[in-house]
């Protein structure tokens, strides 16, 4: 049985930036908050953690200082230890490291750290995937299936990600044939986390770069569809590939849903995230609030409809706060109106003011604009 | 030897709270949930760590499993240091025997190597029964300032509620003249908060000859603060205005509770300058649906609502189901009231399950005779079956079975 003390993990949290450029303009994707008071990195992290996977390396290219004041130490995820822990790997230029453009690059420009590594096998996931992946599990998989490469996948509409791989997936959970580029509407999609030895890893690494090659998907993956026995798990849970603004604006709205919750939130591996010592929500007299999510440090004293709230945000009286995703210390004076709209942190939406967007195409205003 | 500092603290932690009844059965006075997330020593620590005081000993005795655990190694104040830092002091055996803290200021004389080992000018000693904000650092100001060899912090009492607090006479200069502890008829109405700045020096002469009387109770207040008055030394009063409530009794905490619900008082948690420091829970955003109702209430992280809540505060991971009540309440972490339960005028300790129909606790306004109205309390994992009821005034702390 694979022991999880015998798992390295790394993390890309600047996968798919390109693909919410509005609220990765100045974060990672790791950083960017999700669900009221998470980063989308907590998810990968306690995903890790949950399973007993100490030592973690988060790889990164740029903006990533909101990124390293939310991990810190990695106190929170329980990964600040004396032996292990939480590596936080940025580019260092030197020799030929590169500047970590393509996977390939960053795993090679990081290969000291992965190379020197006592651990057996490797785990690599990115940040912009949302669920409560139970690793165990992957590692009784890639165990039972006797698999070189094991990768978990998810069924439905495709993502609209860039190099996303696709899967034709045999009986035997064999990955047949691996597609990049134009997509079906519906596929066996690839959330991108993806378990093996770390040797093979190594050894995949160096021959591509030694190649000059760039791409983790054609070159590593559908180059060696045949040669090694990649097999993918299918994923029947909560998780979702966020891909767009507008995925990222359902993705944070499917959290209303109860059974969702219940998927991703569970006792068993709770998902965690550095705290902020903000007091539980106020609720003042005559407020009304329905089917939302509200974070603590919230005081609501208007109408909040079918929204998710971050940390400390402020409702004032007669506002009315509908379909919106609203980040930390956000503040909707008195009167205002805001329908469909997402909200990044320290925004300010002055008393009275009106701002709707459309159920399809949520409206998004940055970080500390005063409306 | 550890590095000198200028002022510690000892927060006196060992008390029971016998009159908190079965809300303290498994736990000491201090680590009593309060105020959607907090415990009562989250504010002392709080506001030492807010003032600059680093060097923390916690007096453990009653009950110390929850709190020691609680208190871990201080990292939620910030108080996880390398010099200094909060520290555990439970009592412990010596040559000549083990004993008890007899009372407070025996706690401190048996702690007197760990004192010392700070070397400090200035000790702060502090309970922890008490929800309020203080900046101990202007206390200290104070201190030095007088030249005195004791400050006691007070608080100026409505003059009807007076007879219920040791109280002090003090004169222009801010000296304190004499006490009295509980009187009948008050002569003053500046009642001491349990906070006191020592000099060492001073203390540690007194604690040594308090020890050493036989007919002592070894207590600050009755004893050896008295003995220092005696001995004529310099004691001065510092007077705080701000909020300060000793949460001794059900109903004290019932409403130190709702105070948080009541803008005009002046306990601000949202205060970024003076933030009030807990172990934060690992859950998720709480949750109103559509079928929810929440009014002026205080609701924490976890937290599943389907009924109704008014004018109540509601912890961690408290699930209240559809068509259920939550009135003027305090529901503590973890407890599920079903559908179409009642919660009026309680306190509902961790865990507890009030079943579907049960009722606990009456409005006032509902009992005849108002001398048998009070806040009803269900105890630590409780049970209220199916249609029971829980009196005002009672307190379950076994299960109830259901209504037949």
């Amino acid at each position: 049985m694979i022991r999880a003390k015998e798992v390295l993990a790394v993390i890309y949290s600047n996968a798919y930036d390109e693909a919410l450029p509005e609220l990765t303009n100045m974060r990672t994707m790791g950083s960017v908050p999700f669900g009221g008071r998470y980063r989308l990195i907590d998810f990968a992290l306690s995903n890790l953690v949950n399973a007993g996977i100490s030592k973690v390396g988060v790889i990164t290219k740029s903006n990533y200082q909101s990124l390293m004041d939310h991990l810190g130490t990695g106190k929170p995820w329980d990964l600040s230890r004396k032996r292990s822990g939480l590596f936080l790997l940025p580019p260092f230029l030197l020799g030929d490291t590169g500047t970590f453009d393509n996977r390939i690059e960053s795993l090679k420009g990081n290969m000291h750290f992965i190379g020197r590594a006592s651990e057996e096998y490797v785990i690599i996931m990115d940040c912009n995937v949302v669920t409560n992946l139970s690793v165990d599990e992957l590692m009784k998989f890639h165990e039972d299936n006797g698999a070189d490469i094991s990768v978990v996948c998810k069924h439905g509409k495709t993502p609209t990600l860039s190099n996303l791989m696709t899967f034709d997936i045999g009986e035997d959970n064999r990955v047949n044939k691996v597609s990049v580029g134009a997509q079906p509407d519906e596929s066996d999609y690839s959330l991108n986390i993806f378990f093996m030895k770390k040797a093979l890893l190594e050894r995949l690494v160096n021959d591509a770069y030694a190649m000059h090659k760039k791409s983790f998907a054609t070159d590593i993956f559908q180059a060696n569809v045949d040669t090694l026995k990649i097999c993918a798990m299918k994923s029947d849970k909560f998780a979702v590939s966020i891909d767009s603004l507008d995925s990222y604006y359902k993705a944070n709205m499917m959290l209303l849903d109860s059974a969702n919750r219940a998927c991703l939130f569970n006792k068993a591996r709770p998902v965690y995230t550095k705290v902020r010592d903000d007091m539980p929500a106020l609720y003042a007299i005559d407020s009304s609030v329905k089917g939302s999510l509200v974070s603590d440090g919230c005081e609501i004293k208007g109408e909040v409809i079918n929204s998710v709230l971050g940390r400390g945000v402020k409702v004032e009286k007669g506002a009315v706060v509908k379909n919106c995703v609203i980040m930390q210390d956000t503040f909707i004076g008195a009167g205002a109106h805001v329908e469909n709209v997402i909200l990044d942190k320290n925004v300010v939406i002055k008393p009275g003011k009106t701002l709707v967007g459309a159920e399809n195409f949520p409206v998004f205003v940055g970080k500390r604009i005063v409306i | 030897m550890s590095k000198k500092a200028e002022c510690i603290a000892m927060l006196l932690a060992g008390g029971q709270g016998s009159r908190l009844g079965i809300l303290t059965k498994n736990i000491a006075k201090p680590a009593v949930p309060y105020g959607g997330k907090y415990r009562i020593i989250d504010f002392p620590l709080s506001n030492c760590v807010n003032s600059g005081i680093y060097t923390v000993g916690v007096l453990t005795q009653y009950q110390p499993l929850e709190l020691n655990d609680y208190i871990g190694n201080g990292a939620a104040w910030d108080l996880d240091r390398a010099n200094g830092g909060v520290h555990i002091l439970s009592p412990y055996q010596q040559i000549k025997g083990s004993e008890w803290y007899k009372g407070t200021a025996n706690a401190i004389y048996q702690n007197i190597n760990f004192i010392d080992r700070y070397d400090p000018e200035y000790v702060c000693i502090l309970s922890g029964d008490h929800i309020y904000k203080m900046d101990y650092a202007k206390m200290l100001a104070y201190h030095k300032e007088k030249n005195a060899d004791c400050t006691i912090a007070m608080l100026e009492v409505p003059w009807d509620e007076a007879s219920r607090f040791g109280l002090m006479l003090v004169n222009d200069e801010g000296e304190i003249t004499a006490f009295e502890e509980k009187p009948e008829v008050p002569s003053s109405n500046k009642a001491s908060m349990g906070v006191y700045i020592f000099t060492w020096k001073k203390l540690r002469e007194y604690l040594l000859a308090d020890e050493a009387d036989p007919n002592s109770s070894n207590d600050f207040g009755k004893n050896l603060i008295p003995a220092m008055h005696n001995a004529g030394e310099r004691l001065f009063a510092y007077q705080f205005d701000g909020y300060w409530k000793d949460v001794g009794t059900i109903d004290s905490l019932w409403e130190a509770n709702l105070d948080l619900l009541r803008p005009s008082v002046d306990l601000d948690l949202s205060d970024n300058s003076w933030r009030i420091y807990s172990k934060t829970p690992v859950s998720p955003p709480h949750f109103v649906s559509d079928k929810a109702s929440v009014e002026n209430s205080m609701i924490s992280e976890g937290c599943t609502i389907d009924g109704e809540i008014d004018y109540s505060v509601l912890f961690a991971d408290v699930t209240v189901e559809e068509g259920a009540v939550v009135d003027s309440s305090i529901i503590m972490p973890g407890t599920v009231v079903k559908k179409g339960a009642v919660v009026q005028y309680a306190i509902v300790a961790e865990n507890a399950v009030i079943e579907s129909g049960a009722v606990v606790g009456e409005k006032p306004e509902n009992v005849a005779n108002r001398d048998d109205w009070g806040v009803a309390v269900v105890g630590a994992g409780v049970t209220v079956g199916a249609g029971a009821k829980v009196a005002p005034k009672a307190m379950a702390g076994e299960d109830v079975p259901a209504a037949k």
